[in-house]
């Protein structure tokens, strides 16, 4: 569920190369064409969509590298 | 006998720059005029820059300090650093409204709004103009380029050292990713190195730009994680907060995608520069040494070729 709200926000902000259909839970969303500014838009659409705020240690290409490093991170915020 | 007064370290040496001469007030916070000892100072440290760099046969380069609205809207400047930017407008209307802009004017109105964006931003960075106008397929090796202009980042500050309106003089490599590290990693080094000849004590930390905003903080981390920034930093006014008067700065291939720059082999090109900056680096002589420059030691003299 959380999931696929991801993967949504991801199509729309990220501006990725890759199609749609190609985008796996953990494909590599910076080889993907995640760049640096549009990890910011991901991430304030992120931060709205799911009312979390993300703390500086997780402001890492880390966090932000798959849909499912992010729903990991969402995941604990929201805990 | 009054009680102690907390006094601000940063109006204090402004206070000290301005009466001494050096700094002239505009009534404008960052704005300044500049006296001929200040000037010859910038000028003196240049010229030991330029004997340093000149075994690397830089080509020289020179632009405006204003640059193109349609390459600046290439550039992220307007996500990252809006409240920095500097847009240039004019008047271009005809006689019906240049009647209703004075009318405004003389009335205590406000007349700005009849303005109109020119075709002109300020340069945010010395290097900025270079970017555009080297799209294409660079020689074989890459480029080497010298750069020294004024620019402009609207930052109103008391702080003498953040001015709204300063030059930087690089050094920027355009070529393979591994030139371009190679370049930022040696000049660090040799930025450190003609900063200390001339007793600036400076330290290299892995710094971020300004970023703005909720965003910004994303953008900070990543370029500290990528550790793509490094300063050089000494106190001027604050042992707490020292400044930076130098940055050694690695692109990646953001500006040979933006402009479609690309090495011989046809790859995007990356890019890095070093940026001393040359008001702050007189302004931390000044500090360091005092304001009067013949007073200063004989080592540091010798070097900066302030003669006898």
């Amino acid at each position: 569920m959380i999931v696929e709200q991801i993967r949504d926000i991801v199509i729309q902000h990220a501006r990725l190369s890759s199609k749609p259909e190609e985008l796996g839970p953990t494909s590599d969303l910076y080889t993907a064409g995640l760049t640096s500014l549009t990890t910011v838009h991901l991430m304030l659409a992120l931060e709205d969509h799911f009312s979390v705020e993300f703390p500086d240690k997780m402001l890492s290409r880390k966090t932000f590298e798959s849909i499912q490093s992010i729903s990991e991170a969402i995941s604990e915020l929201q805990s | 006998m009054c009680g102690a007064i907390e006094l601000d370290p940063y109006k204090l040496y402004q206070e000290d720059l301005v009466n001494s001469g050096l700094l002239i007030p505009s009534g404008v916070r960052g704005v300044y005029g500049r006296s001929g000892r200040f000037e010859e100072i910038i000028t003196r440290f240049e010229a030991l820059v330029t004997r340093h760099a000149a075994p690397m046969k830089a080509e020289v380069v020179c632009f405006p300090p204003i640059f193109s609205r349609a390459h600046y809207c290439e550039i992220n400047h307007i996500h990252n650093f809006p409240d920095l930017m500097g847009s240039v407008h004019s008047f271009m209307g005809k006689d019906p409204e240049h009647a209703e802009m004075i009318r405004k004017f003389e009335g205590g109105e406000d007349w700005t709004r009849d303005l109109e964006p020119s075709e002109v931003m300020m340069i945010p960075a010395a290097c900025y103009p270079l970017y555009p106008a080297s799209t294409g397929t660079l020689p074989e090796g890459g480029r080497l380029v010298d750069l020294q202009g004024y620019v402009f980042r609207h930052e109103p500050s008391d702080d003498p050292a953040r001015m709204q309106i300063f030059r930087q003089r690089e050094f920027v490599r355009l070529g393979t990713a591994g030139q371009a590290l190679a370049h930022r990693d040696e000049w660090l080094e040799r930025g450190k190195g003609i900063l200390h000849s001339v007793g600036l004590p400076v330290e290299s930390v892995v710094a971020n730009d300004p970023f703005f905003g909720r965003g910004g903080r994303m953008a900070k981390a990543t370029q500290r994680e990528q550790v793509l920034k490094f300063e050089l930093v000494i106190p001027i006014c604050s042992e707490e907060k020292p400044t930076a008067i130098t940055s050694c700065n690695l692109h990646l291939d953001y500006f040979g995608h933006a402009f479609d720059i690309r090495t011989a082999d046809g790859q995007p090109a990356h890019t890095a520069c070093i940026g001393f900056g040359l008001e702050r680096i007189a302004l931390a002589l000044f500090k360091v040494h005092g304001l009067d420059p013949a007073t200063w030691p004989v080592a540091v003299r010798k070097v900066l070729e302030l003669g006898a």
